[in-house]
């Protein structure tokens, strides 16, 4: 498979206070029709990742180092109006809460529309029949296009933001914790159709998340992270069964099982700290 | 009788809601719809069922947050539907109830030792000198330190908060702890730490816990009953072990089923 991402050395601070290394000489690849996974807890710079791959970073903070390289393209030295021309047609964008990323005033259907129309350049009927079908595509009825956010469910708000992220066929799809927000049963379908969508596309996922339920689900690569720092990264059978870092099995070990077999260990940083200095 | 510390029989909520073109309309939500339940003394029975099945609900009116439209609620034998305000009042300093989001269940004015010493407070338990006492004892039992008392709740982490939300639960040494999805607001590890430290007061105190959840993971780790809930009724009910093991009906194996990581379990099985 060929390469589709490939993140070097990325290292992003505040720009008040240079020294703070938020995400720490970051580095790993993504295939095409792959999945890759970044674990970690709050604050261990996972979702800040994602969002300097987009350039979408908050201007109180910078990418001091690093490339981020998307089909042989650096993205780092693209401007503004150039990355605009990637972001939503090349790389799609999933985020965490359905409630709060859909503009409520504005149909789904409408909001489904606004990246084919700008990107693609559709109109009038040739427009709407695209929006339906991509509707249908993550499993909504193609009437429900001229519903508002606040009609839909959950599960449904998320099939939306699915619909929006990928109506450009995108290369490649960053989900940041799409389904944290919800219920399991609709976790799990939702799960199932990013895989779906994934195969039939072709698609590269960047998958970020804090649960391994899901990653054992859904990942074929795993990347942890804490601190800031990747601390462990493979093929997920082997981060998942034959962790190597302390801090991967320590995160494991506080995943209770459905089998309630395991007993839960939380972590102890402090022995983590000793553990790296030996 | 003495086997159940709380049962509730037949209880029946239904919400209006409105519907329709500009709410006019009016529908009727049966959130509890003849839900009978008993919480065995110093067991842990998990409620689990998804967003809108009426769990929270459960919790609320059990306590009698909220009135009930039918059905009663027996605590150490006595009806608390039919207690005055003050009688309920009084019973209320055996039951608890532990938050979902520790972010809005604390009142950002207060400093930590009055948002503990609250109920102490209300209830009038001991001189102001022991009431203060009981709090940083119960601070420090639940892994908070003596300076924390005058700090604010914006000055700790998540789980730092759900920390001083079990505390100011406990201080007050209830019966009975309803739990909200206590740790669904927090990561993996927090959330670790938070099931063990729950689970060592439980022995400690001789705790009886409601917890409501809607990951069966943690439910299967910290529950010795559960009871599956589904549009405002309880569907399935029973131990742990078997339910999950063996459940009776579609719906608890449909929720079985979505629990995450089973692929990673079948391959590993193989």
């Amino acid at each position: 498979m060929s390469e589709l991402l490939r993140i070097e050395g990325l290292t992003i601070a505040p720009v008040a206070a240079p020294d703070h290394l938020l995400v720490n000489n970051v580095s790993f690849a993504l295939e095409s029709g792959k999945t890759t996974c970044i674990v970690g807890e709050s604050g261990s710079g996972k979702s800040l990742t994602a969002l300097a791959v987009m350039g979408l970073l908050s201007p109180q903070l910078r990418r001091t180092q690093g490339q981020v390289i998307f089909q042989d393209q650096d993205l780092t030295r693209l401007n503004n109006e150039q990355m605009r021309d990637i972001r939503g047609k090349r790389i799609g964008m999933i985020f965490q809460e359905p409630m709060t990323s859909l503009n409520p005033v504005l149909t789904a259907g409408y909001q489904i529309g606004e990246s084919l129309a700008v990107h693609l350049g559709l109109k009038g009927q040739a427009l709407k029949a695209r929006v339906a079908v991509l509707l249908e595509q993550v499993g909504i009825p193609a009437s429900r296009a001229n519903s508002y956010p606040d009609e839909l469910s959950g599960g449904q708000r998320q099939r939306v933001m699915i619909a929006m992220s990928i109506a450009c066929e995108p290369a490649m799809l960053i989900a940041d914790e799409p389904t944290t927000a919800l219920d399991v049963t609709v976790q799990a379908q939702i799960l199932k159709l990013l895989d779906e969508l994934k195969s039939r596309m072709n698609m590269g996922m960047l998958f970020i998340t804090h649960d391994f339920g899901v990653v054992a689900d859904i990942a074929d690569n795993v990347v942890v992270m804490f601190r800031g720092a990747v601390v462990e990264s493979g093929p997920v059978t082997q981060v998942l069964h034959a962790p190597q870092h302390p801090y991967t099995q320590a995160l494991l070990a506080c995943v209770p099982d459905a089998e309630g077999k395991k007993p839960l260990k939380p972590i102890d940083y402090a022995w983590l700290q000793e553990g790296a200095v030996a | 009788m003495s086997e159940f510390i709380l049962s509730a029989s037949h209880l029946n909520k239904t919400y209006s809601q409105r519907s329709g073109k500009f709410g006019f309309g009016n529908t009727l939500v049966k959130a509890l719809d003849d839900v009978s339940i008993s919480l065995r003394a110093g067991s842990t029975l998990a409620v689990v069922g998804e967003s809108g099945s009426g769990k929270s609900t459960l919790a609320r009116c059990l306590l009698q947050l909220q009135p009930l439209d039918s059905g009663e609620v027996l605590f150490q034998g006595h009806d608390l539907a039919a207690l005055s305000a003050s009688e309920l009042r009084n019973e209320r300093r055996h039951l608890q109830m532990i938050f979902q989001d520790p972010f809005a269940s604390l009142n950002p004015r207060m400093k930590v030792g009055e948002i503990v010493g609250e109920g102490l407070l209300i209830h009038q338990l001991g001189s102001s000198a022991e009431q203060r006492s009981k709090v940083l004892r119960m601070l420090k039992r639940v892994g908070l330190s003596e300076q924390d008392v005058q700090k604010y709740p914006h000055e700790f982490s998540g789980g730092q908060r759900q920390r001083i939300g079990i505390a100011r639960a406990l201080v007050l040494e209830p019966k009975v702890v309803v739990c909200d999805e206590p740790v669904s607001a927090l990561d993996v590890s927090i959330q670790a730490q938070i099931l063990l430290l729950l689970k060592e007061l439980q022995q400690e105190m001789a705790l009886s816990y409601l917890f409501i959840s809607h990951d069966l993971r943690v439910v299967r780790h910290i529950a010795d009953e559960v009871a599956v809930m589904h549009k405002g009724k309880v569907v399935e009910q029973g131990k742990v072990g078997d339910i999950y093991a063996a459940p009776t009906q579609e719906y608890t194996r449909n929720l079985l089923n979505a629990i995450p990581g089973k692929k990673a379990l079948v391959e590993q099985t193989n």
